[in-house]
């Protein structure tokens, strides 16, 4: 059964992939390792998983000064998550994804919801973020 | 977002390509923000010559080769390693040589290389009001604090952005609303002397960062005479503790008497109490070392001050740290300047301590030893040095750190 959600569009683009869903921040700097896009803090609860063309949901970015820096390694390395979904808006984390449009022509969309469409995604669905639209379809 | 004309002709190339570049992005994350406009910032404090990995090489170097230069007077973070003596302390001959890019692509833009986390021991003091983009957690939430600047927390790569383009986007703190607190802490309990001791601050700014998260704090009972040392410590663990990029110390900061009013009427404030025991836990908390062996003194995060580096001076001179024991202060190159003018360097590496600038004292151990336990006058340095380098780490000051040395164990006394 497919569902579609709305969404606030924050950086451009279009992602499709499997959900990775946390109700933890994430922390880029010193959570993710650009090489292998791997979460490597062990106090994590998705410690281990791989955030590469995944689409990845998480309430709010940790606000490391350096996330700018590790979310355009991740472009450059090929390692970046399908899209990135929040409930809140974090200027840091978006920071990363806007430079490396700009820079290397790489999407990564960064798209806001609410609280009730963030109680919807699950770890494992396969989601569509729409920038164009607006919407995440559920597949 | 609203854009004037003078910034619309940046975006368009009139000010050259990286300007451009810069702002457009800037404009993008406005945008994504929901912000109302750009705000004017006449000085910038950039970390986008740390080393992370190639990308942050790949783009201040683009920067530089589209002719790039800054507009306001702009300051270099530390990097990842000292610039010129990283090898002597195990750094590959081509990580140094990336390193030498950075410094060679920020020196095209004429930027202040003066490769400091601290760059207020520095001589840059900006003004109370004055809006300005920094980066590195403890520059920021000093800025704000202890001069009453504006800034928010810019992060690498914007910040260079900031810096061609000499605007921000205005949200969070560059908005007097914002710069409110949420958080009263207030001290109880603590004797005049726990008061005046530089041990209590940075424990005491680990403490609060734990407790009020990303929010601005004010704090009640800090004495007049704290030092500029112990604003330094308090504030870098307040940031690395918490995300807090602002506090406000009662009859102590500049922007706190006029903010105490915010107390009175606000509903949503929470008031907090931090009493010695809360010290003693949050020591606690920080210390990982296992037992009382020692590998490592560690100094210098925030870069140190010449403040820092008389008394260690004083407590060393003469004598000899035995050789297990590594002994490592970083600071920045204008004080390493200072310290061979006053012919201070030679007796301090006499003694057996080694003095480094640029790079960041966490990252000195990499590629010198795996593990083993460090002991430092920072709770900041405490709380990271683990997950950078794999070192156990326990708190003390420079007195009971330089004690510890020479007794080749762990030697403390214990908070008040």
């Amino acid at each position: 059964m497919t569902e579609l959600l709305n969404c606030t569009v924050l950086v451009k683009g279009m992602g499709e992939g499997r959900v990775l869903k946390t109700g933890q921040t994430i922390s880029f700097w010193g959570g993710v390792d650009p090489e292998t896009g791997k979460i490597i803090d062990p106090r994590h609860p998705l410690f281990n998983e791989i955030i590469t063309s995944r689409v990845l949901v998480f309430p709010f970015g940790k606000g490391s000064a350096a996330a700018p820096l590790v979310l355009l390694e991740l472009a450059r390395q090929e390692t970046f998550p399908a899209a990135i979904i929040n409930v809140e808006i974090d200027p840091l984390l978006v920071a990363g994804p806007v430079i490396s449009y700009r820079f290397y022509g790489k999407a990564i969309p960064v798209v806001k919801i609410s609280q009730d469409v963030f109680d919807r995604l699950h770890t494992g669905q396969t989601a569509v973020v729409d920038c164009e639209k607006s919407t995440i379809l559920i597949k | 977002m609203f854009l004037t004309d003078s910034e619309k002709k940046i975006l368009d190339g009139g000010h050259g390509e990286a300007a451009a570049l810069a702002m457009a992005i800037l404009t993008d994350l406005g945008d994504a923000v929901n912000a109302k406009r750009l705000v004017k910032i006449s000085h910038v404090h950039t970390d986008s010559g740390f080393y992370l990995g190639d990308a942050g090489l790949e783009f201040v170097e683009h920067l530089a080769a589209l002719n790039g230069r800054v507009t306001v007077p702009t300051s270099m973070n530390n990097t990842t390693y000292d610039i010129e003596r990283c090898e002597s302390y195990g750094v590959p001959g081509e990580l140094g040589d990336k390193i030498k890019r950075i410094e060679t692509a920020h020196l095209a833009m004429g930027v202040n290389p003066c490769w400091t986390c601290a760059p207020y021991q520095d001589g840059i003091r900006p003004k109370l009001g004055q809006n300005i983009a920094w980066s590195e957690s403890n520059a920021i939430v000093f800025a704000n604090s202890v001069f009453g600047a504006r800034t928010n927390r810019t992060g690498d790569l914007l910040d260079i952005c900031c810096a061609l383009t000499g605007r921000a986007v205005e949200t969070g703190l560059y908005l007097t609303q914002n710069r409110m607190a949420r958080y009263h802490v207030i001290l109880e309990n603590f004797t005049q002397k726990a008061l005046q001791d530089s041990r209590l601050y940075p424990l005491l700014g680990y403490a609060i960062g734990k407790s009020c998260g990303n929010k601005v704090v004010a704090v009640s009972g800090v004495p007049k005479g704290v030092t500029m040392d112990d604003l330094k410590g308090f504030g870098a663990a307040i940031a690395s503790s918490g995300a807090t990029a602002l506090f406000h110390l009662m009859g102590v900061t500049p922007e706190a008497p006029v903010l105490e009013n915010c107390f009175k009427n606000a509903g949503n404030n929470y008031t907090i109490s931090m009493m010695p025991d809360d010290i003693r836990k949050a020591e606690a908390s920080l210390t990982t070392a296992e037992d009382d062996r020692l590998d490592w003194v560690g100094l210098g995060c925030p870069h140190f001050s010449e403040q820092e580096f008389m008394t260690l001076y004083r407590l060393v001179k003469g004598r000899k740290i035995p050789a297990s024991i590594l002994f490592s202060v970083f600071t920045s190159r204008k004080i390493l300047e200072w310290l061979k003018k006053k012919q201070l360097l030679k007796p301090l590496n006499d003694a057996g301590v080694k003095v480094y600038s640029d790079g960041c004292l966490l990252l000195y151990p990499n590629f010198i030893r795996t593990s083993g336990t460090m002991m430092t006058n920072s709770a900041k340095a405490a709380n990271y040095v683990y997950s950078q380098s794999g070192f156990k780490a326990v708190y003390g000051s420079i007195e009971e750190c330089v004690a510890s040395a020479f007794n080749r164990k762990i030697t403390r006394r214990r908070s008040r």
